[in-house]
């Protein structure tokens, strides 16, 4: 039989193309991706709206924005921070490094009160400030002070005059910051917050401030932390497993199945290449979970192949030649596949559906494994072993690691 | 093939010791439970890692002075690194600063630590949504079955799913192995493994059933025996493949993940195990039953 030049010109080229894209690519591309906290380091926090107030979507919501606000004065890029329905909200921050910090300026209130000298009734609340006006100041000793500006001007200055000589102190939360003695009515609006210990903590109260405050009171139920060298640790020692994993399946399968098993291999590669590119694009974190999903799925996009090859071993033992055998044993073992990849992904749904948290996101990286396992493992799989056959060059039933003694005459 | 292996004349045998195994399993979990990691208990777990193996006597010592009395401590990673202890208190950031350089002080050397302060509801939530979300997946998986197959490969495959799970829970509660969070992870891909091995033997033996059409006992078993024989290459290659990926883990995977990697190989080895042992074989007792009902009703 005439080799056909063509057929294999394509083949050639289509994997010179697969290889050549994951390899310039797939270092950008795992970059982009969002690593969990326990691959990156970095803390977690799940607060719960503390009870006896009002709570619904809306309101978790704008205290998620307002968290977010916070989290910008810490200068870190991308936090998390989903709404937990009824009552919760995740905050995580990868790749902070003071987190008692962190922690303190996300879940304080931060609401700012002007009181009477007992301390107990409230005379201005943090909503009078005006928005963004908190900045850092010094007094006539060159300490740290926060200037705040109030919106309504004549309010303050009757208050003011009416406690001339006592003193007015101002609370954050149920902290006294400090407290000034009025010595006579202020106008204007202005006033500033004394006994600041840092230029530091002086900056962090006035963003405070102005990041605003928490529309709800909030507890802390659960919290994770992982230090940043020990969750890059993670994420070193799990590549290193995945690398020695891919390259002992690829031994195995090319030793196996050999010309087949090369394809099936170049399959796997673009698998994990589509699958990372779908993390990517649906801005997915990759936690244990999901690393947990992407090995089943390498193992469903291998066990395809398997299944394919081994269906045309069968054919051509029973003496079927390499082309018959490849066309029956591809539209046989298709079904096959199919139920086994459609029973997984109905059950994945069902956890998409009615799971929370790290069930949801093993079920999504699942489906994404799955789907992309047909595009490769059955789809792009066929493609490759057809055009291999169809050029004749593949014409010998060893290179399907099939003996000549193990055909039947039948 | 010149060899046959007799799968169902040995049903009995396997059926006693798989249901022996999960008997051990059960009664483990019943006298001993699971030995719960820090996701399903109150309190804090702090991973101390230092750069050298841990003295733990000198570390229990540390963490008393700091006023955490009979410190429940222990030493694990993979060069005894990393000194793991647990308290029912709930430690605050300052306390874990305040730990970090005293240790740091002690051994006169930077040590990095990880620290988790949980309300077990939230860990318990997760579980008892993960096992709801994986029932109602399991009533998916019949319904969808049964379409494509038939009802008994649908329970038959169930009753197996359930097993593995089973297996591996009975196994970390017999060994007493620390159950976190992930471990939930691990049993759903245990499933999803289960339920994608046993789909394809099963294909294979409705294949070989509608096309023989067994009417005979002896028909029957070797029909199935025949059509276990066909897949086991494929049965046993597929798992080798995927046991590579999670040995490699469990070698090489950080203290993190050991024993997620030990549930996930337990689980697949036992996914491929039942699908050959347990779901074939209460195909073939079932559909023999119902095959023999007909029989007697038609006559």
């Amino acid at each position: 039989m005439r080799v056909k030049r063509g057929k294999i010109v394509i083949f050639v080229l289509l994997t010179v193309i697969i290889l050549g894209t994951v390899l310039s690519t797939t270092e950008t591309i795992w970059g982009r991706i969002t690593k969990g906290l326990d691959l990156q380091g970095g803390f977690e926090v799940l607060y719960q709206a503390a009870p006896h107030q009002k709570v619904n979507t809306d309101i978790l919501s704008q205290t998620a924005s307002a968290i977010r606000n916070r989290i910008d004065i810490l200068g870190v890029t991308e936090p998390d921070i989903t709404i937990e329905p009824p009552n919760r909200i995740r905050v995580q921050i990868a790749g902070v490094k003071d987190q008692k910090r962190a922690r303190d300026i996300i879940g304080k209130p931060a609401q700012l009160t002007f009181r009477d000298p007992t301390g107990k009734k409230v005379l201005l609340k943090g909503t009078d400030l005006k928005p963004g006006s908190a900045k850092v100041g010094y007094d006539q000793n060159n300490q740290p002070l926060v200037e705040i500006q109030l919106t309504d001007a004549k309010k303050f200055e009757a208050i003011t005059r009416k406690y001339i000589g006592q003193p007015m102190p101002i609370y954050l939360d149920e902290n006294e910051l400090s407290a000034p003695t009025i010595v006579q009515a202020i106008p204007g609006g202005r006033a500033t917050i004394s006994g600041q210990e840092t230029v530091e903590k002086a900056q962090d109260l006035a963003s405070l401030l102005n990041a605003g405050a928490l529309p709800i009171k909030l507890t802390e139920v659960q919290s994770y932390a992982v230090d940043a060298s020990l969750g890059e640790e993670a994420l070193k020692d799990s590549l290193k497993a995945g690398a020695y994993a891919i390259l002992a399946i690829f031994i195995f399968v090319i030793g196996y199945y050999r010309l087949p098993g090369l394809v099936a291999v170049i399959t796997l590669i673009a698998y994990g290449y589509l699958v990372l590119l779908v993390f990517d694009a649906l801005n997915m974190t990759l936690t244990l979970p999901g690393l947990a999903a992407f090995i089943l799925g390498i193992g469903i996009a291998v066990d395809a192949n398997i299944i394919m090859n081994e269906r045309i071993r069968e054919e051509l033992r029973h003496g079927k030649s390499v082309r018959a055998s490849v066309k029956t044993g591809s539209k046989r073992s298709f079904l096959t596949i199919i139920d086994s990849h459609v029973t997984t992904i109905v059950a994945s749904l069902l956890l998409f559906y009615f799971g929370t948290a790290a069930v949801k996101g093993f079920s999504v990286s699942l489906m994404a494994g799955i789907i992309v396992s047909l595009l490769t493992a059955v789809a792009l799989s066929r493609i490759m072993v057809n055009l291999l056959v169809q050029s004749n060059l593949m014409n010998k039933p060893s290179w399907f690691n099939v003996k000549e003694d193990e055909i039947s005459d039948l | 093939m010149t060899y046959s292996i007799d799968f169902v004349g040995k049903r009995k045998l396997f059926f006693g010791i798989s249901i022996l195994l999960i008997i051990a399993g059960v009664v483990s979990l019943f006298v001993q439970q699971l030995n719960l990691g820090i996701d399903f208990v109150s309190g804090t777990r702090l991973d101390i890692s230092m750069d050298r193996a841990v003295n733990i006597d000198e570390s229990k010592n540390i963490l008393t002075k700091l006023g955490y009395q009979n410190p429940n401590a222990r030493v694990g990673g993979k060069k005894s690194d990393i000194l793991i202890f647990r308290t029912s208190k709930t430690i605050t950031p300052a306390k874990v600063a305040e730990i970090t350089s005293a240790f740091n002080k002690a051994f006169k050397t930077k040590v990095s630590v990880q620290s988790q302060v949980v309300d077990p509801i939230i860990g318990r939530e997760l579980a008892r949504n993960a096992i709801i979300a994986t029932l109602l997946a399991c009533v998916a998986i019949v319904i969808y079955v049964s379409i494509r197959f038939e009802h008994r490969f649908a329970i038959a495959a169930v009753i197996t799913l359930f097993y593995d799970a089973l297996f591996t829970i009975g196994i970390f509660s017999i060994f007493q192995i620390e159950v976190d969070v992930v471990f939930i992870a691990a049993i759903l891909t245990i499933i999803g493994y289960s339920i994608n091995d046993t789909i394809v033997i099963f294909d294979r033996i409705r294949e070989n059933y509608n096309r023989q059409q067994p009417k005979k006992w002896d028909d029957l078993a070797s029909m199935v025996n025949e059509s276990i024989q066909q897949t086991l290459v494929r049965s046993i290659n597929t798992v080798v493949t995927v046991l590579l990926a999670a040995l490699a883990l469990v070698l090489l995977g950080g203290e993190s993940i050991r024993n997620f990697s030990l549930a996930l190989i337990l689980g697949l080895v036992s996914g491929a195990y039942s699908s050959i042992f347990i779901a074939s074989q209460i195909w073939v007792v079932w559909t023999w039953k119902s095959i023999q009902k007909k029989v007697s009703s038609s006559a």
